[in-house]
């Protein structure tokens, strides 16, 4: 059994602010929920299924009864920003099973305003994989970025490019935190956080949140709203490896080939991909792992607009992505979904819209390319595909 | 000095941190695969046996990857540059580890290192690495 066709993305919300000082986390996870219930045509009374990350309370149990809702089915899978992908194939895999047939996935958070506590490393890594003075994601990315550059010859100015690129999308989106294009130049003249990554090469923090609506093939056909139909998921933790790290490639190796598997389908047929976005780095890496080019040849991929939609190689991010538009709660995945949801239904900003965009790819990247992390994997087609 | 706060000890890696305030850097070896444990596990990753032993590493490396935080939080906040680093230990496994005593502009990857030890004063010592003397 897949999932290929059992599920289909019927509802996205994006919160439209970037700073959200006067709203609780819960609230937020409220908006977002309904907003993406109204997006699908649907009411809080249809859902039987909450998707949330660790970040939402006590499980899955706080937010359920913040909703008042008594799901059948419930999951709080924690991959960090790339939780909310591995809940779109989760919710895909139970409708498939009967379990449920409306489920809801939300992400809320307030690094910038409220409070938010990281912590890369609470098993038995502790002391180990932290202190050192590790304060944050830029820290254990860039040592993935400074190996990169060592074994393939990958420069600033390519992982530049991958900013200058998304910020030529982020022009066109008037909620984006950084609504203006960069040059190479920019981001190598911005300060540098952790060599060799700058400020530029790191996404924006941002309060906000998000939510998807994913739903049978019956509710979906009973909608008057566009769905997005999924094709395929994959999924895959790469960790140190009892002491056997490799810094040049991602768990996309492992998730990608799950998902094209499953969705019967190959690189070239990927119309757009939202790729994960925390650092430049992140998407140079990850378009290598899903096979978009050969691996070490991402920099070179990635110039001359290789990334720039509409007509570039792989059109990617049109919403301005995690590095200029929202990376809310520091975690980009559901974004991730939501622009490829928009390009599937003609809903992209007509400027950065891919024609014809009849598959795409939405990757999450959660956790750290320097020590852990999961990779999830998605696509998804229009009816036909 | 790069700060040294203290690491979460418990019973596991209990053994470990009493040797870094020795001077000594042990490894686990599975009796069974005879492959290297790191970090401390009571079981095999591989096999997960119980029957691991425990050995004194050697405490040479060379840098597998690293990077300069321009400017540190928490207790790092006053350090200035200071440098994260993936160093490769002589006996096979790659540790997240500081190196210190350094010219920032002169290190790079496959640089040899040696260890040093930064007591925490709470009965453990940060491991660390600097330019190798030879
Ligand atoms: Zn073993």
């Amino acid at each position: 059994m897949t999932i290929r066709g059992a599920a289909y993305v019927a509802g996205i919300y994006e919160h439209p602010r970037r700073d959200i000082p006067d709203r609780t986390l819960f609230e937020i996870h409220t908006e977002v929920a309904l907003g993406a219930l109204a997006d699908a045509g649907l009411a809080m009374s249809d859902v039987d299924a909450v998707f949330c990350d660790d970040t939402a309370g006590f499980g899955p149990m706080s937010l359920v009864e913040h909703f008042g809702l008594r799901p059948s089915y419930f999951d709080s899978t924690e991959t960090g920003g790339s939780s909310y992908l591995a809940h779109v194939g989760h919710a895909a895999a139970a409708i498939a099973a009967g379990k449920c047939s409306v489920a809801l996935i939300t992400l809320a958070g307030k690094p910038r305003t409220g409070r938010h506590e990281v912590s890369f490393a609470s098993g038995s890594d502790a002391g180990f994989e932290s202190g050192w003075g590790i304060a944050g994601a830029p820290h254990t990315y860039a040592l993935a970025a400074q190996r990169h550059m060592y074994e393939f010859g990958t420069t600033s100015a390519q992982l530049a490019e991958i900013k200058v690129a998304a910020s030529i999308h982020a022009q066109y989106n008037p909620n984006a935190y950084l609504p203006y294009a960069v040059t190479v130049e920019d981001v190598l003249n911005s300060p540098l956080v952790a060599d060799p990554l700058h400020r530029l090469d790191c996404c924006v923090v941002t309060d906000g949140g998000g939510a998807l609506i994913v739903v049978s093939p019956e509710v979906a056909r009973s909608l008057n709203r566009t769905s997005a139909k999924i094709l395929g998921h994959g999924e895959a933790i790469k960790h140190t490896n009892n002491g056997g790290i490799d810094l040049t490639y991602t768990g996309a190796v492992w998730s990608g080939p799950r998902a094209f598997a499953e969705a019967g389908v190959s690189v070239a047929d990927i119309k757009y991909a939202s790729i994960y976005d925390s650092f430049t780095i992140t998407v140079l890496q990850t378009i290598e792992d899903l096979g978009f080019c050969e691996k070490g040849q991402g920099g070179k991929f990635v110039m001359d607009g290789g990334l720039v939609a509409p007509f570039g190689k792989l059109p990617f991010n049109t919403d301005g992505g995690g590095l200029c538009n929202n990376h809310p709660s520091n975690r980009g995945g559901i974004t991730k979904v939501i622009e490829a949801v928009r390009q599937m239904r003609g809903e992209a900003h007509p400027a950065v819209q891919v024609p014809n965009c009849q598959i795409s790819l939405a990757h999450g990247t959660g956790g750290s390319l320097g020590s852990k992390h999961g990779s999830v994997t998605l696509i998804l087609g229009q009816e036909d595909a | 000095m790069l700060p040294a706060p203290a690491p979460v000890i418990n019973s596991t890696t209990a053994e470990f941190w009493k040797a870094t305030t020795e001077g000594r850097f042990i490894l686990q070896r599975c009796d069974a695969c005879d492959i290297v444990l790191w970090f401390p596990r009571r079981n095999c990753p591989k096999c997960w046996t119980e029957n691991v032993s425990t050995f004194d590493a050697q405490q040479t490396g060379t840098i597998y990857s690293f990077t300069v935080v321009r400017k540190g939080t928490g207790a790092f906040k006053d350090a200035g540059p200071f440098v994260i680093a993936y160093v490769e230990l002589a006996d096979g496994p790659r540790i997240m580890t500081n190196i210190v005593d350094c010219d920032i502009d002169a290190l790079h990857i496959g640089m040899p290192v040696e260890m040093v030890f930064h007591d925490t004063g709470e009965g453990s010592a940060l491991y660390r690495f600097r330019p190798a003397s030879r």
